[in-house]
């Protein structure tokens, strides 16, 4: 195991530790870090390692969660409800992956992006199944207490992300990992030297989805109400992105520091900055990407410790 | 040089052609086990597209192509790489971010069935000392020079077990010396029993090594025979050698 992929796992560890620091806010607040540290590592696999962006995180996120509703309205339990909505995700994204990742650049991402609007236009015109416009009511799971029930599913999320985070760490040290590697940095030599890129890439684009789809399912099992507007949010798109950017692309430990960064940006715009919130975060994370454009991964921790501890600070 | 080793590539009235133009027209080509055939011809004459329809990066339009056997006529890329077919690139293709030794485990690794990551680094050091890059294995990619980066595009192409191998140009833009260094490669390369088709700019090279010489011009096929008959083919000699080659070679006799 290399260092980084130690460091993800204590910073992991250290999340689960929020509880006992925090109420409903915390948790809350908890649940969304892990959430959004679960878009950022799956969009990792299919942006970082085989170098094709993604827009589709807010489609598979959509799809989860409806399916998951669905699944609960009809008395299944939510565990099996979000293990269904992950398989369905992985190969539903397995089949269109071996579609639209033959599109390159920019061609991949708009193709990419359509899929958000696709699957929100199914969902707001299958009205029988899933309530269309009007949204969907999802039943409660436990209910005893409002905090046990935000202890609940901050466990449930965090559970996601650890599975998402080994998963990560396996493919990267994987044949898969490699092979995704190649592709990012030269797909004709890639399949020059025998490498089924059309293979690889959709697997990866199944993994970038299924685990995105179960948080999706976890996410309306937690608010209990969910409409398209809510969950095929382009945001959900565009937000992993930026926390991959944040904090390093490729890296699985950067862009899990990238999501947790821009969480802690988002609420801290929010909560000063309500009337021009979307506004300052913008300008800041332009800020960022221009002064950091490696991510966070970039800055040489140890330099800093000893520039902080030596005479004086120098800013580089 | 006994000739009657087995035919392992066959190409029947291939032709491609990119909307109107036609780069490959009814070019029929035999190549037997153990022979090093040199394609020439000027520029734009089809030699890369021929490489790459039977690689099949640009699969042919119509035809066949045979090998060791099999119809590969239709056979997609990584395929053609797993039955023993490889390639090095005129314009060199490497994984940049890669170690020179992580390139040529990759072909390793991809191109036979079973390998590990860590078995074809073993493999991969292997191929590396045989062109003379060991010193740089843990070099990346993109900070070889040039010399360095064809001879990656080599070991990673060896790493691949070809049964046949096309080079591409290799010695293109290469110092004398490092021409001299590749030429003698090849050599070895040969002796080893690679079946091998080049395309080479440099007579010299071509003549020093290729049993045969099939020469392409305007995606036609206009000239297949050895050596010593091309380079006085009067056809030959008007689309590519020039007046002034076959003058000078005329006179050296």
């Amino acid at each position: 195991m290399t260092r980084s992929t130690v460091a993800l796992l204590i910073l992991i560890a250290c999340v689960a530790a929020l509880p006992l620091f925090g109420g409903a806010y915390a948790l809350r607040l908890g649940t969304i870090a892990c959430m959004y540290a679960v878009f950022a590592l799956s969009w990792n696999i299919v942006g970082g390692f085989a170098g094709y962006p993604s827009f589709s995180t807010a489609a598979f996120f959509g799809l989860g969660a409806y399916a998951t509703g669905i699944l609960m309205n009809k008395g299944i339990p939510l565990a099996a409800a979000v293990g269904v909505s992950l398989l369905f995700c992985l190969l539903l994204a397995v089949i269109l992956g071996a579609v639209l990742l033959r599109l390159r650049g920019h061609y991949f991402a708009i193709a990419s992006l359509s899929l958000v609007e696709v699957f929100r236009e199914l969902v707001n015109n299958a009205t029988d199944l899933t309530g269309g416009g009007m949204g969907l009511n999802i039943p409660l799971v436990s209910g005893s207490s409002v905090l046990s029930d935000a202890t609940f599913f901050f466990y449930a999320m965090w559970g996601l992300l650890l599975v998402t985070a080994l998963t990560v760490i396996a493919v990267s040290v994987s044949k898969l990992g490699f092979g995704l590697n190649c592709i990012r940095q030269n797909e004709t030599a890639a399949s020059m030297v025998g490498l089924n890129a059309t293979l690889y890439k959709a697997i990866a684009f199944g993994l970038s989805a299924c685990f995105v789809g179960a948080a999706g399912g976890l996410y309306a099992a937690w608010v209990h109400y969910i409409d398209p507007s809510d969950v095929f949010d382009i945001l959900y798109s565009v937000k992993p992105i930026v926390m991959a950017l944040m904090g390093g692309l490729g890296s699985p430990l950067g862009v899990v520091c990238g999501a947790f960064l821009y969480l802690g940006l988002e609420e801290l715009v929010w909560r000063n900055y309500i009337q021009i919130h979307s506004g300052v975060l913008g300008v800041l994370i332009i800020l960022l990407l221009l002064f950091l454009p490696h991510g966070l991964v970039s800055l040489h921790v140890g330099r800093i410790w000893r520039g902080l501890t030596g005479r004086k600070a120098k800013h580089a | 040089m006994p000739e009657p080793g087995h035919e392992i590539l066959h190409l029947s009235n291939v032709s491609r052609h990119f909307s109107g133009l036609k780069a490959l027209s009814d070019v029929s080509l035999s190549v037997s086990k153990g022979e090093v055939v040199g394609l020439i011809g000027p520029n734009g004459a089809g030699k890369t597209t021929l490489v790459n329809t039977i690689c099949g990066v640009t699969p042919a339009s119509s035809g066949v192509i045979r090998f060791d056997g099999r119809d590969i006529t239709r056979v997609k890329t990584y395929q053609s790489a797993r039955i023993g077919l490889s390639r090095t690139f005129q314009i060199v293709q490497p994984f940049a971010e890669f170690s020179a030794l992580d390139n040529v485990a990759a072909a390793a690794l991809f191109s036979q069935p079973g390998e590990s990551l860590t078995s074809a680094r073993e493999a991969a050091r292997e191929h590396l000392a045989f062109v003379g890059l060991d010193a740089q294995a843990d070099q990346s990619a993109a900070t070889l020079t040039l010399a360095m980066r064809k001879r990656l595009e080599l070991a990673k192409a060896l790493a691949m077990k070809p049964k046949l191998l096309f080079l591409d140009e290799v010695n293109a833009g290469l110092n004398s010396a490092e021409v001299e260094r590749a030429t003698r490669l090849i050599h070895q390369l040969a002796a080893n029993g690679i079946t091998i088709v080049m395309i080479e700019h440099l007579m010299k090279v071509v003549l020093n090594v290729c049993t045969r010489i099939a020469v392409l011009h305007n995606g036609q096929l206009i000239a297949d025979g050895a050596p010593r008959d091309i380079i006085k083919d009067p056809a030959v000699v008007d689309a590519y050698l020039g007046q002034q080659y076959a003058q000078r070679n005329a006179a050296r006799g």
